[in-house]
């Protein structure tokens, strides 16, 4: 493997890593509106409260990395998506806000506003997401200098709009069996009939997709010719997906949550499968497209990234141990909770 | 509408709007870590009180920190694509090192410090509030380490890349040691952590004098403002010689911002403007109050060395002068300020007089807002000096380490020799100009429209911190920590949860 390889496949990892972990806060918010009362509102925000910061500093890392490592591509993307970035900026604002001002004042107005703010904010960030990735299947015009300039509404075709709605509800099984696990009584009961109607929604919505991206972008189908092993990771995602049921039925949910996690980490895996080698296909003319090559930083860049991940990563994983192992359990609301 | 000028507002918006929190939280955590490791060392619980109290208003600064934070990561590709393609193999290193380093190591632990009081033991708090205080540290390393960079570039070479019609040049890492220990990151480093201490220090002695003054949780208050004064004395007068010193490096690194600092128009012997008003058309300073030769002194130690003036700089590279002049002054200004009510408050302390005095206490009420001016200033003055460039070359030096003049008789500035992917060689300069540097698929009205967003994003989210501020100040710190009160906070809890469900209730069914 090339240092270009390698790199890709940490930046697929972090990728990973972010979307089970931060995937299951935004799946909270995504079904705060099942919470009744504010004592449900707040086992839901206080689920979450001491993870979702970090879950989302694998966000940040992954965007700092793609710009140390590809800045090219960082730079098209970033500028090219403007008004797309801006609107997931102020997803992640106000989410961040809404957990934090929530539970300062009591009145139930205020907090009424905030539990808006918290629901809007994690869907529309998931579905951005989603977009994004529909957006990376599909490949964006570039042109000579490699920079897109486009609007938003080249961004929200059907497909790219398909796989954010996928987004949203893979998400949502995820923090419901996220949630299920952290909570007790009615509210459990409630929340194990949601995992139900969101697995079914899913997976109508990821046969949709999948139909949808054979017949419309064959060609990101094209490195499983090159790679037959890849058609291991196909197998795995629907046994995954196919294991959640079972799993609900056996009412065995943090088994289930391990094959959401999964799911999710085999999705990824998929969409990375699907750009490889690129990172910004040119939809135009392939051959403008950004690569992990032509949009790769020098390779005494490269090595000392991947020194210093090589240093920080452990670390990274003992804290997240750490801070996980604290706080499991179920939810119990206390004057230090949100 | 100019996508460069507008580029420019949005960033310095973001930018100064995310800077009034991560500085508090660097100095607060320094705060928390020594009231933490007072309570294990004595256990006495009014530590324990105070670090629990101080957590509070820290996680809710620690938060808008993030929540700001993230933009402006995303605004160097947004915004400044062009930039981000010049320096990503250099900025991008520091910048990835600040996220595998610092902020999971903040985040990770700072869940523990705000949530973490009855499930961990206190040693383990305490390590938890040791950690998120070094992460914030080591945050600021790692994107002061990029900016410096930015000012006097090190460790690296300038290459062309190119593909279809573009050609673009960028900087390509020769040396990590170099481009971390580039000539001003260390100075730098040492002066954002003294702002940091002096900021903190004053936010938690601001705080502090107000409850002092109303005579409530004396106590706490009391104990709060003297180490928040310990710190806050000795970071005030610290800053002064670090100051000073970086001052001399300025000079010595990036003339131009200097003689922007000062307003000193033409090379000669340099006056030390107290008051005044540059007229940079006129090239004078308006109603001017200086000490002849003052400046000179301060980089030469003596009065009549000459100092190097904006006329030996090109027209084209002259930073603009009224705001750095002005940003410096008023961080100077505010910053001499600081010691002598520091040190006159520490005085009154020995004496056992200050909580007596209540006029200085009202003064401290307000003086953490001076602060945060100040450290919005010498950012102001540090970044607006470096225009018209966003990676400033560096200056070519003769064999007297004085600074070389071209034929023209003015400041060179480094080249760097490419060569192109056709293998055709020419000389570039070893800079980029900001002017150059943003989106080349961005728009004015979009930025227009962003910087609208923003604005009101912002002004919802300071005026949200003063409301939620200024309700934890009310409530104050909870009495001393018994086993039972986590169950009459839950009842309360509860009772609170239940009003909610009944006004739910009664919305649902009208």
């Amino acid at each position: 493997m090339t240092l270009h390889v390698i790199w890709f496949v940490l930046m697929a990892a972090l990728l990973v890593g972010y979307a089970i972990l931060d995937g299951f806060d935004l799946g909270v918010g995504i079904l705060h509106p099942l919470a009744k009362d504010d004592r449900e509102r707040r086992l839901f925000v206080n689920a979450i409260g001491p993870l979702w910061d970090g879950n989302e500093v694998w966000l940040v890392t992954f965007g700092g990395a793609l710009f140390a490592m590809f800045p090219e591509a960082y730079a098209t993307i970033f500028s090219g998506f403007y008004l797309a970035f801006v609107l997931l900026l102020f997803a992640l604002i106000f989410r961040a806000v809404s957990l934090e001002f929530r539970g300062k004042l009591t009145s139930a107005g205020w907090r009424r506003a905030w539990d808006w703010a918290f629901f809007a904010s994690s869907l529309g960030a998931t579905a951005l997401f989603g977009v994004a990735v529909g957006n990376g299947i599909m490949g964006v015009p570039l042109d000579h200098a490699g920079v897109f300039r486009g609007s938003l509404f080249d961004l929200l075709g059907p497909y790219q709009v398909l796989v954010g709605l996928l987004s949203v509800a893979l998400f949502a099984v995820h923090g419901a069996l996220f949630l299920y696990l952290k909570t007790d009584g009615a509210v459990q009961d409630r929340l194990g009939q949601a995992v139900w109607h969101a697995w079914g929604i899913f997976l109508t919505l990821y046969l949709l997709t999948t139909i949808a991206t054979l017949t419309m972008v064959p060609e990101a189908a094209a490195n499983f010719q090159h790679y037959p092993w890849a058609g291991l990771v196909v197998v795995a995602n629907v046994l995954a997906i196919a294991y959640v049921p079972r799993a609900l039925f056996l009412r065995r949910y943090g088994r289930a949550f391990l094959a959401s996690s999964l799911t999710i980490a085999c999705m990824v895996f998929l969409f990375a499968m699907a750009v490889f080698p690129n990172i910004l296909l040119a939809r135009n003319d392939p051959a403008l497209s950004w690569t992990i090559y032509n949009a790769a930083s020098s390779e005494k860049t490269l090595r000392i990234g991947l020194l210093i991940a090589g240093i920080g990563l452990p670390f990274v994983l003992t804290y997240t141990g750490i801070v996980y192992w604290t706080f499991r359990g179920k939810v119990e609301l206390d004057s230090h909770s949100y | 509408m100019d996508v460069v000028l507008l580029s420019r507002i949005q960033f310095a918006l973001t930018i100064m709007f995310h800077y009034l929190f991560p500085p508090l939280t660097i100095g607060m955590g320094v705060v928390l870590v020594y009231l933490e490791g007072m309570y294990l060392k004595t256990r006495e619980p009014i530590y324990e009180t105070a670090a629990r109290f101080w957590t509070k208003i820290f996680a809710l600064n620690f938060a808008i920190g993030v929540a700001t934070g993230i933009v402006m990561e995303f605004e160097f590709g947004t915004n400044w694509a062009v930039y981000s393609r010049f320096v990503g193999d250099v900025f991008g290193s520091a910048l990835a090192a600040e996220g595998i380093f610092a902020f999971f190591l903040e985040s990770g632990f700072l869940a523990v410090l705000v949530f973490g009081w009855d499930r961990v033991g206190p040693r383990m708090h305490f390590f938890s509030t040791l950690m998120v205080s070094l992460g914030s540290i080591f945050s600021s390393i790692w994107i002061v380490v990029a900016n410096s960079w930015q000012q006097t570039p090190a460790g690296h070479h300038i290459v062309a890349v190119g593909r279809g019609g573009a050609d673009l040049l960028r900087a390509e890492i020769t040396s990590f040691w170099a481009l971390v220990f580039n000539p001003s990151t260390v100075q730098r480093l040492v002066h954002v952590w003294l702002a940091a201490f002096v900021l903190g220090a004053f936010f938690i002695m601001s705080i502090s004098a107000w409850y002092l003054l109303k005579r409530r949780h004396e106590a706490f208050a009391r104990r709060s403002f003297s180490g928040a004064l310990l710190l806050g004395t000795v970071s005030s007068v610290a800053i002064l010689l670090s100051g000073h010193q970086q001052g001399r490096n300025v000079y010595h690194y990036q003339p131009a911002k200097l003689a922007a600092f000062e307003a000193h128009f033409t090379t000669g012997r340099g006056d030390l403007s107290i008051f005044g008003l540059p007229d940079e058309q006129a090239g004078v300073i308006r109603g001017n109050v200086a000490i002849p030769g003052g400046l000179s002194f301060l980089l030469y130690d003596d009065f009549s060395t000459p100092v190097l003036g904006l006329d030996r700089i090109r027209p084209e590279d002259r930073p603009p002068v009224l705001i750095p002049f002005l940003s410096y002054r008023v961080m100077i200004g505010l910053g001499v300020g600081f010691i002598a009510l520091t040190l006159l408050a520490a005085i009154l302390h020995r004496r056992g007089r200050l909580f007596e005095t209540r006029w200085l206490l009202w003064v401290f009420v307000f003086a953490v807002v001076g602060a945060m001016v100040a450290n919005q200033a010498g950012w102001a003055a540090a970044e607006v000096g470096r225009q018209p460039w966003v990676v400033q070359p560096p200056v070519v030096r003769g064999a007297d380490g004085e600074p070389a003049l071209d034929a023209d008789g003015y400041v060179r500035y480094e080249t760097a020799t490419v060569t192109a992917p056709d293998g055709t060689t020419r000389q570039v300069t070893a800079g980029l100009k900001t002017a150059d540097a943003v989106s080349e698929a961005v728009s004015g009205p979009q930025v227009l429209g962003s910087i609208a967003l923003f604005g009101v994003i912002y002004l919802l989210l300071g005026a949200l911190w003063l409301v939620v501020l200024n309700h934890k100040i009310q409530t104050g710190p909870e009495p001393p920590h018994e086993h039972g009160t986590d169950d009459l906070a839950g009842a309360a809890g509860g009772l609170v949860g239940h009003r909610a469900s009944m006004t739910g209730l009664r919305a649902e069914e009208s």
